[in-house]
């Protein structure tokens, strides 16, 4: 029988808990923060940050990073709030996976080396980090918090998130693959 | 008066900062229990194979969109509108869009699949996010006047853009939402 207790450790809920969860989450960031939810600006922060640390204060002077900011805000925390919520409940439900390099579907078409999976995974994000700066956002600032409140922008950059996603997929599991 | 103002200030600072790691903390939650902390679910989504991801997406959609709008009409909340253009929202996307597909994270997710333990996540794919970003600020003052301008609608939404009231778009578009969830459900996705 399910109990409270069982819910949290269940690994897996429906999805439509799930979404309807992040649904109410957007409501209390709108009213407590006056923010929406959003990650991808903090990654750009991070880099910023990264080779400020490496050349002592270069990238200050870039107008991007005077643009969007290189300090610790409320999104970073965010970011570093989604690590930390995902490992809770992944260790409350027993669904930690520390030392898998490959994901399973990858192996099952390209098979189980690391020395291919990360090197590719290196160039997606790379691909996925310019791609995120250039749209303005990505699948949660545009694809959940901009599309709910029926921004256009929003909407045309999730479509099109989902189409080269969709395209791409495609063309390395039944074309390379 | 200069101490006291700085001073304010940064009290007043940590608690956005504490309020953020909250909701962090909440959304990586609900997006490991949905399973999109996970590159097989992601991917599946991309090869219209498992609809977990645009079940989670629109549910949040769903629901949001009726709160936000509910609160903006009682004057609680204001919107957060991203500008936009096509060449940010066309092209910019596109590029995301294969960068979704050949990592199989994406920015909030790759964050969930670092707590979750993944390993390609951590060393290949934050790596990669990191300085395509990186990339992106150094390109900056090259394209901001150029292909990010093409094509601009402003900070717009369809309720402002149709010139109608928000809920003759709340409602449709959340009726649409639903029968769609429906479809996927009665179709076996």
């Amino acid at each position: 029988m399910e109990t409270i207790a069982s819910i949290f450790t269940d690994p897996r809920w429906s999805p439509y808990a799930a979404g309807i969860g992040i649904g109410l989450l957007s409501w209390l960031s709108f009213l407590i923060s006056g923010k929406p939810i959003a990650t991808s600006t903090s990654f750009a922060q991070t880099g910023g940050m990264i080779e400020d640390f490496i050349t002592g204060g270069n990238a200050q002077h870039r107008p991007y990073y005077k643009k969007i900011k290189l300090k610790i805000n409320w999104q970073w925390m965010l970011v570093v709030g989604v690590v930390i919520g995902s490992f809770l409940s992944a260790i409350i439900s027993g669904d930690f996976h520390l030392g898998v390099w490959v994901p399973s579907l990858w192996a099952s078409a390209f098979g189980d080396s690391a020395l291919l999976r990360v090197p590719v995974a290196a160039a997606g994000g790379i691909i996925l980090g310019f791609g995120a700066r250039f749209a303005g956002g990505c699948t949660s600032g545009h694809g959940i918090s901009g599309t709910l409140q029926l921004a256009v922008s929003s909407w045309v950059s999730a479509i099109f998130f989902f189409i080269g996603g969709i395209i791409t997929a495609k063309f390395m599991y039944l074309v390379i693959a | 008066m200069e101490t006291k103002k700085h001073v304010s200030e940064t009290t007043q600072d940590k608690r956005p900062l504490f309020f953020g790691l909250g909701f962090g903390i909440l959304f990586g939650f609900l997006l490991h229990k949905g399973g999109a902390t996970k590159y097989d679910v992601i991917v599946g989504q991309l090869l219209l194979t498992d609809f977990t991801v645009l079940k989670i997406m629109l549910s949040a959609v769903v629901t949001g969109m009726i709160g936000i709008y509910f609160m903006k009409s009682l004057g609680w909340i204001k919107l957060s509108i991203k500008g936009g253009s096509v060449g940010m929202n066309v092209i910019g996307a596109l590029i995301f869009g294969v960068g979704f597909a050949v990592l199989g994270y994406c920015p909030g997710t790759i964050a969930g699949a670092i707590g979750n333990g993944y390993l390609d996540a951590i060393v290949g794919g934050l790596a990669g996010i990191l300085l395509g970003t990186w990339i992106f600020a150094v390109l900056y003052p090259k394209l901001k006047d150029g292909i990010l301008k093409k094509g601009d609608f402003g900070e717009i939404t369809f309720p402002r853009l149709l010139k109608v009231n928000d809920w003759v778009v709340v409602v449709p578009a959340a009726v649409l939402i639903v029968l769609m969830l429906f479809w996927f459900e009665k179709a076996g996705l």
